[in-house]
């Protein structure tokens, strides 16, 4: 493939894409991990949501 | 079921869990798809190859006003029925849609260069979407500053609300001023301008970032659900210390 005499702008391009998309990627799934964590962590030391306790 | 039932954060965290592997494989599926057709795509006879940005470009730029007209619905839902899932909604959206408005600058600058010889130009189209890239930057900063989660829900909402006001400003402003930028070459009265051999590409790419979109905001949905727990129980847990 012959990316001609701007190849330098279009590698640029797809590559701050393919950055900017991983970041977003890898930001939402180490929240989602994290809030997970924090959840077990505090179920463990016995918090519970009041919709728990009524048990609905 | 019901649409009323996705309503309750439970059955969404249901719904997106099951959801989410289909959805981030259709994802990937048709974004291999897509940078294979979109690399076997003809150089265009005045851009030449850098007719590829716009693989990237335009999808990208589809989906910034998309996500704001998404978190203008949201807003709505916060404003008028405070339904906590529509607040969790637009701000699940904001950082998904600041990201892609900022692809969408960086990569029109980069197609900018080579073909108008400058990176940015301060016409009405450039212009209108920096401004929605810092409305995105706004609605963010209320999002995460606010000490008191509901006010700073409800001063997003309206902040939202009021950004909207640039959405057909974007969309028009290549029709409303003289500007450098080209004028709607696919959606536009008479079908699109566009060769099938590059438009098919960029409807594929367009429906990849779009699945990606989709994809990343239930994920970030489920994941502002989970915080909005975290800190029920956090408040649950300080009330049961004795004084």
């Amino acid at each position: 493939m012959n990316l001609g005499p701007h190849a330098d702008f279009i590698v640029a391009a797809y590559a701050v894409t393919v950055f900017v998309v991983a970041a977003l990627i890898a930001w939402v799934m180490l929240d989602h991990s994290a809030q997970r964590r924090i959840l077990g962590d505090l179920e463990e030391r016995g918090v519970t949501r009041r919709s728990q306790r009524s048990g609905s | 079921m019901a649409a009323i039932d996705l309503a309750n954060p439970t059955r969404f965290l249901t719904l997106a869990n099951r959801a989410l592997p289909w959805l981030a494989a259709a994802t990937v599926v048709v974004f291999a798809v897509g940078l294979y057709r979109a690399m076997g795509a003809p150089d265009d006879y005045q851009q030449g190859a850098t007719v590829k940005i716009m693989f990237l470009h335009v999808p990208t730029a589809w989906l910034a006003m998309f996500g704001w007209g998404l978190m203008s619905v949201a807003a709505l839902g916060t404003l008028v029925w405070r339904h906590p899932l529509a607040d969790v909604a637009g701000k699940a959206a904001a950082p998904i849609g600041a990201a892609f408005t900022f692809i969408c600058l960086i990569t029109g600058s980069l197609w900018g260069r080579p073909t108008w010889g400058t990176y940015w130009v301060w016409d009405a189209r450039l212009t209108s979407v920096l401004v929605l890239f810092l409305l995105y930057l706004g609605v963010l900063a209320l999002y995460w500053t606010a000490e008191d989660p509901g006010r700073g829900s409800r001063a997003a909402a309206i902040l939202t609300l009021v950004g909207a006001i640039n959405l057909p400003v974007i969309k028009f402003s290549v029709d409303w001023w003289n500007t450098l930028h080209q004028p709607a070459s696919i959606l536009r009265m008479g079908g699109s301008a566009i060769d099938p051999s590059i438009l098919t590409p960029l409807l594929i790419m367009a429906a990849a970032f779009t699945l990606l979109f989709v994809t990343l905001h239930l994920a970030a949905m489920r994941n502002e659900i989970l915080r909005r727990r975290v800190r029920t129980m956090r408040l649950m847990q300080a009330q049961e210390i004795p004084a």
